[in-house]
């Protein structure tokens, strides 16, 4: 059965794997900050927090190329390649799009990084790990922006479910590097 | 060929992954930073050890041929 | 100009004791032969007593290997602690790729040794020449005087020093001034070498080591001043000259600085391997009973004086009595006071000055204060001499730098040299020495000025 390029089914799987995505990035973020915040317990060893949020950052990748696939495919709206790599490089929704674009040149260049690390020395990759938290956000603004599940409540429930977590996780951190001092 | 284990104490900031992955040559003094048992790794734990170098956060644990 | 300042208990270290001690049988004293009582040995001076500097042969500049084959001959080792050939390490700077870089340490961090300051402060020029010879020879195109930034008086003279010999067309390669921060670890080698990479003056994980890659990524000669005075004499009057004095294993003369209970306390010159006893009495002898010695600094180690008497001071046969060399120092303490006390607060001061770098050594060094001052101060239940012996070991070999290892042997040393005081300490609590005036110089101590 040959997919079609022009109906709603390539829609609904970018739409899918946006919020995949979405779900997986917060997931990340959160083993992220429970990794720089030390969070451990008798049955959670603190390799298995670092373990899953490498694990989970690479699946992002894989739902994201999904993601970004579909919607180039998708010829019910044309939106050039350059558009995922370049930002504001579509003329439908520019600026939603471009937001999208942006968070996933962060995040090449996060995982990028990550996956070099032994070369480019810690100092190096910490710096630009930083960026995880404007990835995150601007991700996240690129799904509510671009107004296609909007009116979805379900949808719309678990972004902010998202955000909320993100945002408590953040504060934990900060409170936490506070007390710790250096760390 | 045999490897050497080490830990670069300025890198390193207590995060105890390593302790986890390689107890056997790896616990933790009760400040929660690593003291090598020894510093020779055997065989049979090699990969466990690159494993455990791996996953330090800080890039504190080395892993590297023994000269 | 008097030089002394003012110590704890009464006790003066003044630097003029030295010139009572001429032994011409032995050929001392060698390069504090140009000390005046009065002022500071300029150009003039300073050339009139040693000769002018060797740079020059007959047939225009020496070759620079040349003066590396004499130091090796010479066996003279670092003078700044660790003993290290200098011979060897000049040899694996210059042979390191790309112009080199001298670095001479003049940030003396141990607070009871003062020889350093005393030659920068008199003999300058000494010091200078060896800088600029040690530049020639291992071909270094950038030469650094590093010292304790605070030391304005001293800055500005060793300034006009320069501008002294920049006139007489002396140092090819200019050397440049650099005050450090003042705290103890920042004149370790490392420290040294990242603050004039422009970073903190903090020690550095190694590899690699200064001499492979150090100031700019370049091969770095690290050396303190007495070494650099040294090498400024033995380029005068040749290897032979040099091995005159001392065992064959430890050749030539070295400077130490006596203090604490002793008649004359002070900065001398003595052939190496002459027996600590010796040099107690070189500074007018013990004011009171002794009871042991510290020798090397506050990385040394304590020694029963009875069993410190005969040893001689050089590296090899310190180590082999159990203690250390360090950078020539001795301190006496007598009987009427408490070894245990005094290691409490210099360890409390060594985990001060700890760079906050390592784990180990934030958490550890603090803890083993704790547990020294227990054992000194309160005691009496039976545990406390348990908690430093437990501690001393986990926090031993587990720094970035020699920090806590001095520590550890410094209290490792004082539980065997005062080990019925320890016993007794820990069954009964204090004993009377306790509540003597300290005696070991800790700076930010009140009692200290």
């Amino acid at each position: 059965m040959p997919i079609d390029l022009h109906g709603p089914g390539m829609w609904y799987a970018t739409r899918a794997a946006g919020l995949v995505t979405l779900l997986l990035l917060t997931a990340s973020m959160l083993l992220g900050v429970m990794t720089a915040g030390r969070l451990s317990s008798d049955r959670w060893p603190r390799f298995l927090t670092v373990g899953l949020h490498r694990n989970i950052s690479l699946l992002v990748l894989v739902f994201l190329a999904l993601h970004v696939t579909t919607t180039v495919l998708d010829t019910f709206v044309t939106i050039p390649v350059t558009a995922a790599f370049v930002p504001f490089a579509s003329s439908y929704k520019t600026f939603w799009l471009g937001l999208g674009t942006i968070a996933l040149d962060l995040l090449l260049a996060l995982l990028a990084t990550s996956l070099l690390r032994n070369r480019l020395g810690y100092r190096s990759w910490r710096r630009v790990h930083w960026l995880a938290y404007a990835c995150w956000p601007i991700g996240l603004a690129h799904g509510l922006g671009i107004g296609t599940d909007r009116a979805t409540t379900w949808v719309f429930a678990l972004t902010v479910v998202c955000a909320a977590a993100v945002a408590a996780a953040a504060a934990w951190r900060l409170v936490t590097a506070a007390r710790l001092g250096t760390r | 060929m045999n490897y050497e284990l080490r830990v670069n104490p300025i890198a390193c900031d207590g995060h105890g992954m390593c302790a986890e992955l390689l107890p056997e040559i790896i616990e933790l003094d009760p400040w929660g930073y690593p003291i090598l048992v020894s510093t020779s790794v055997p065989r049979s734990l090699l990969d466990h050890a690159k494993r455990a170098a791996a996953a330090c956060p800080t890039l504190a644990l080395l892993v590297n041929k023994a000269r | 100009m008097a030089a002394g300042h003012g110590g704890p208990a009464g006790y003066t270290v003044t630097e003029l004791a030295l010139l009572t001690d001429r032994q011409p049988d032995l050929g001392l004293p060698r390069l504090l032969a140009g000390i005046s009582y009065y002022d500071v040995a300029g150009l003039r001076d300073h050339e009139q007593q040693y000769g002018p500097l060797p740079l020059w042969g007959t047939s225009g500049r020496r070759r620079p290997g040349r003066l590396i084959d004499v130091v090796d001959a010479s066996g003279l080792t670092g003078r700044g602690g660790a003993g290290f050939p200098t011979g060897r390490k000049m040899r694996s700077v210059a042979s390191g790729p790309g112009a080199a870089v001298v670095v001479a340490n003049g940030a003396e961090g141990e607070p009871a040794s003062c020889k350093d300051r005393l030659l920068l402060t008199r003999l300058p020029h000494l010091v200078l020449d060896g800088i600029t010879l040690a530049a020639h020879a291992v071909g270094a195109r950038e030469a650094y005087l590093c010292l304790h930034g605070q030391e304005t008086e001293l800055l500005n003279a060793l300034d006009e020093a320069l501008a002294q010999r920049s006139r007489a067309g002396l140092d090819p390669v200019p050397i440049q001034l650099t005050g450090i921060p003042g705290r103890y670890v920042a004149s370790e080698q490392s420290s040294i070498v990242q603050y004039l990479n422009g970073g903190p003056a903090k020690p550095t994980f190694s590899p690699p080591r200064p001499h492979q890659r150090g100031v700019h990524g370049r091969p770095t000669l690290v050396n303190n001043v007495e070494t650099l005075a040294h090498l400024a004499l033995i380029a005068r009057f040749g290897d032979r000259w040099f091995r005159g004095i001392g065992p064959p294993s430890a050749p030539g003369s070295t400077l130490v600085t006596v203090s604490g209970a002793v008649r004359r306390p002070g900065v001398y010159e003595i052939e190496m391997g002459t027996p600590a006893g010796q040099v107690v009495t070189l500074a007018g002898g013990a004011a009171e009973r002794p009871a042991a010695l510290l020798v090397g600094g506050y990385f040394g180690a304590w020694l029963p004086a009875r069993a410190a008497w005969p040893v001689p001071m050089s590296h090899a046969a310190l180590k082999a009595a159990g203690g250390a060399m360090g950078a020539g120092m001795v301190i006496v303490l007598p009987v009427s006071s408490c070894g245990l006390a005094e290691t409490a607060r210099v360890v409390r001061y060594l985990a001060d000055e700890n760079a906050g770098q390592c784990g180990p050594c934030m958490f550890g060094l603090p803890a083993l204060a704790d547990a020294m001052a227990d054992l000194a101060y309160q005691g009496g239940r039976g545990r406390a001499l348990e908690r430093v012996a437990s501690l001393a070991g986990l926090v031993a070999g587990r720094g970035a730098c020699r920090h806590p290892d001095g520590a550890v042997q410094l209290v490792r040393s004082a539980l065997r040299a005062f080990e019925s005081d320890a016993r007794w300490h820990d069954h009964r609590g204090p004993c009377p020495g306790v509540a003597r005036a300290p005696l070991l110089p800790v700076p930010g101590d009140a009692d200290w000025d």
